[in-house]
């Protein structure tokens, strides 16, 4: 076990400096080229294979050396043969695949989490803290990142090579990538789905650093409002706090501790709370009438940006109590900011 | 280019042969006669005239693309011009070349010949699919003169739908209409092989060919009216906006990638199974052999086109289909791998204790199943889950469907064309030129498609107009390999047109074949038989053969 790391070390040593193979530069990333050495190596024994077939009988069986051909029929051992070895081969490298599939698709709890918006033609990330990047991610080491993505129009493609991660940005739902970065450097983000003129120009860049130095790089480029902030902001200027302002008789649900919990709509049915719902129920609200209440809010379809959806769910999230929600009925007007609870993420 | 640089080329004394008095080809006379023919053969060489303009009208936009690949600058033409033009070539190489090649040129020509009848069950409707082939050809020219579309042979919505200013209806319009062509051409071969075959021509004494037709006819009939639906919702959605796919409206814009994948990964196999035809006749015709478990090969055509139909989501790994239903789509698209191994196989042991002869068509069919392995097996790649979501969208994906469906299907015609050409014609082409091409085709191609997998692993996405200067080189040798490969097309364009004028008189039958093709005159008569044959021997027979022959000898001395 130990001699094959040493020997692994070696060759992704060997090959990223011969330029054929690209860095591994998160942890997700050896567990991928491990099955792309397992998968082109059977692919070239199959080569091979086929090829000493090809070859081998060619020059045995050639017409000067063999003028009278014998006919065959087939051979079901022959046959069976090469149905299962590749069968096996097949399912073994199916499993592997799967594996790995759940492992980068599926992010750990401890997750930070980053919200990406695609747009024609550029990757706009938002960190939590409020601090905002154009074609740019920042990223501390040994910390696993979650990227929470949405698409403003087209559908893109989320890709960093190095870190063996892609997905899909898709317009009307979020989708989400995780990975853990380990070495400091930058690194191409690419957007791999076609996406109209400049779809080649939609590059970024992730630059990855030490924690300290991602705290520093946080502080430095704060905008001095969190996302929750901004979107709390959001939600007293639309009007959202009327409605939803927590008291027991208001015409909106509750929104105190509704993330991640279950809702009884008027349908019937039941709807777990998570960003997908929340962005859903804003723009959809009569598909979403909590059961008890009325269908009387209006949709916010096209009133309302992909950035200021997220701002909105983020403020939601952070919505343990109604102190909040009751604040914003007092700041709105003044245009001040709430006093901040503690728990919030700070900018 | 005598016949006796030729191992077993059974040309005629070329001092006294001449051809046929009558044969398909001067039995009428003039345009007209080509233009309302019903005869199945010369629908077949229409055909061939039409994909081969389109070939290289398609091959040019893919030389265009190479050249501007040479830089990693953007300098050559502009982005929207360089999205016209990979989207023109893909457009045309599918639509209009790849699924159309081997079905309407080589399974028009041989597939009642084979089967032993005069024509295909509905010689009007099969000339009628030429027709809408030329129609939906000329909406796609349309678009391409108008201005050009800029969505990829994909379609994406909602790109195509609502953030595209081209001609995105005109070519959809094309490829719906040209997909009746394909449709009706499904429809004729699968009535014909039902109802039509000669007296004796059991179900397991037909030709491979024709087995492997049956199956892609299968594919044709069923996946293509999918893909018309599907582009008639793309146009309406961009006309009037139904809003199917646009989520402001409701619209769920994956729908789009499930129902083109629908139609579009069988397509695939529309594209590759008739390929695999053409491969079996001439493996089986240069080993002078019986095809290797000749009922394993059938199966797994049949095979082949069944799951064909189940492995679509594996175009959408990525991009959010659930877990669960992507490892069922992966699980699938391992067992649609394994026929593809099990013809491989089989073939090559076609070869063991044979005759071998290495003639033009035999070195395509080499290239073929050397291209096909690995376009194969890097398909295994991209079933796999967690790898496909770092290879997809990459030129990996680029250099893998090229190997199949260029590397193999593309071999796989030449192969068929080089092995049909003197049963067509009537007349040999130059053999080494010809193998000139077939090798200088094979190391281009090579030469042209093997740095895309590396600058696929390194991150290089698709689609790209320009790229970062560390991909520079590889794209460099790509582009070199491109040019070679260019020039393994032009090749037999030239050779085979001058052979039309000068080439040998070729005989009945130059490889000493079994099928029933090469019983009759080249080229065929317009009604194919005197009278109708009995199939009296199994399918690769090289024993009849060699007993028919001796009988000839024997009544003519």
């Amino acid at each position: 076990m130990h001699i094959s790391q040493v020997l692994w070390q070696f060759l992704i040593k060997w090959l990223t400096n011969s330029a054929l193979f690209p860095r591994e530069a998160s942890t997700i990333a050896p567990y991928a080229d491990a099955l792309y050495f397992f998968l082109l190596t059977i692919t070239v024994i199959g080569l091979v294979l086929v090829g000493t077939l090809i070859f081998g009988f060619s020059i045995r069986y050639r017409k000067e050396k063999h003028p009278v051909a014998e006919q065959i029929e087939g051979s079901t051992l022959l046959e069976a043969t090469w149905t299962i070895i590749p069968l096996c081969l097949f399912l073994i490298t199916f499993v592997w695949g799967a594996i790995l599939y759940f492992r980068i698709y599926t992010p750990p709890a401890n997750a930070m989490n980053i919200y990406v918006v695609g747009k024609q033609w550029m990757w706009k990330a938002e960190h939590p803290g409020g601090q905002h990047e154009i074609n740019a991610l920042h990223v501390p080491t040994g910390r696993p990142i979650q990227l929470t993505m949405i698409s403003q129009d087209v559908f893109h493609s989320f890709s960093i090579p190095d870190f063996r991660v892609k997905r899909e940005v898709i317009p009307g739902r979020y989708s989400t990538v995780w990975f853990q970065a380990t070495t400091p450097g930058t690194y191409h983000i690419f957007c791999t789905q076609y996406c109209g003129t400049n779809h080649s120009a939609m590059i970024g860049e992730v630059t990855v650093m030490n924690p300290e130095d991602y705290q520093k790089w946080t502080q430095e480029s704060t905008s001095g409002m969190s996302l929750a902030q901004n979107g709390e902001r959001l939600f007293a200027s639309m009007g959202c706090n009327a409605c939803h302002n927590g008291s027991a008789t208001a015409r909106g649900p509750n929104l105190a501790g509704v993330y991640g919990s279950k809702l009884t709509l008027t349908n019937g049915s039941q709807a777990l709370v998570d960003d997908a719902y929340l962005r859903d129920a804003i723009l959809n609200p009569s598909e979403h009438i909590t059961s008890g209440y009325a269908p009387i809010m209006p949709t916010y379809q096209g009133q309302i940006s992909e950035d200021g959806l997220i701002d909105l769910v983020e403020f939601i999230k952070t919505l343990q109590s109604n102190y909040r929600v009751q604040e914003t009925l007092t700041t709105a007007d003044s245009n001040q900011q709430a006093p901040t609870t503690p728990g919030a993420v700070k900018p | 280019m005598s016949a006796t640089s030729s191992t077993i080329l059974n040309l005629p004394d070329q001092r006294t042969a001449t051809l046929p008095k009558r044969h398909y080809l001067n039995n009428e006379d003039g345009l007209l006669s080509w233009l309302f023919t019903g005869d199945h053969k010369r629908i077949a060489i229409l055909y061939l005239i039409s994909i081969t303009i389109f070939f290289f009208i398609g091959g040019a936009f893919a030389g265009l693309i190479r050249l501007e690949l040479l830089t990693p600058q953007p300098d050559l033409v502009a982005s929207d011009t360089y999205n016209k033009l990979f989207s023109m070539h893909g457009i045309i190489m599918v639509f209009l070349f790849l699924v159309p090649s081997v079905p309407a040129t080589l399974g028009n020509f041989l597939m009642p010949i084979m089967l032993g009848t005069k024509d295909l069950a509905f010689p009007k409707i099969n000339l009628l699919s030429w027709y809408l082939y030329w129609v939906g050809g000329l909406f796609i020219m349309a678009a391409l003169v108008l201005g050009g579309v800029d969505t990829g042979w994909t379609f994406t919505t909602p790109l195509s739908t609502h953030y595209l200013n081209t001609h995105v209806v005109t070519a959809a319009l094309g490829i719906f209409i040209a997909g009746f062509s394909s449709i009706f051409t499904g429809l004729n071969f699968i009535v014909t092989i039902h109802r039509m075959r000669a007296p004796g021509m059991t179900w397991f004494r037909m030709p491979l060919f024709v087995w492997s037709h049956y199956a892609a006819s299968i594919l044709m009939v069923l996946g293509t009216p999918v893909l018309a639906i599907t582009l008639v919702l793309v146009a309406l959605e961009r006309t009037i906006g139904i809003g199917v796919f646009d989520p402001t409206k409701g619209g769920d814009p994956l729908l789009f990638q499930h129902l083109f994948w629908f139609y579009s990964h069988p397509a695939v196999y529309i594209m590759i199974l008739p390929g695999m035809g053409v491969i079996s006749e001439v493996v089986s015709t240069f080993a002078r052999k019986r095809v290797f478990g000749y009922t394993a090969v059938a199966f797994s055509s049949v095979a082949i086109a069944l799951f064909g139909f189940f492995v679509w989501a594996h175009h959408m790994f990525i991009m959010g289909v659930s877990n669960y239903s992507a490892l069922v789509f992966s699980l699938l698209t391992m067992l649609v791998a394994v026929p593809s191994a099990i013809k491989i196989f089989n073939w090559a042991f076609t070869l063991q204790k044979g005759s071998i002869t290495f003639e033009t068509p035999m070195l395509y069919a080499f290239g073929f199943m050397g291209l096909f392995t690995i376009g194969g097996m890097t398909g295994v790649f991209l079933g796999a889950l967690g790898m496909d979501i770092h290879l997809t969208e990459t030129y990996f994906i680029v250099a893998h469907f090229h190997f199949v469906m260029v590397g193999g299907m593309l071999m796989a015609f030449l192969s068929g064309v080089h092995f049909w050409w003197p049963k067509m014609t009537g007349r040999m082409y130059p053999e080494s030129l010809s193998k000139l091409a077939a090798v200088t085709t094979f190391i281009g191609f090579n030469l042209t498609f093997l740095p895309q997998f590396v600058l696929g692993y390194l991150g290089m996405p698709r689609r790209y107009h320009a790229y970062p200067p560390e991909f520079q080189v590889l794209n460099v040798l790509s582009t070199a390999g491109a040019t070679v490969l260019g020039v393994g097309y032009v090749l037999p364009l030239l050779y085979l047109a001058w052979s039309l004028k000068y080439g040998p008189i070729a005989g009945n039958n130059p490889w000493q074949a079994t099928g029933l093709e090469w019983q009759i005159q080249s080229p065929p008569l317009t009604e194919n038989f005197i009278e109708i044959p009995v199939m009296d021997h199994e399918a690769y027979d090289y024993e009849w053969l060699a007993k028919k022959m001796e009988q000839e000898v024997t009544t003519v001395g």
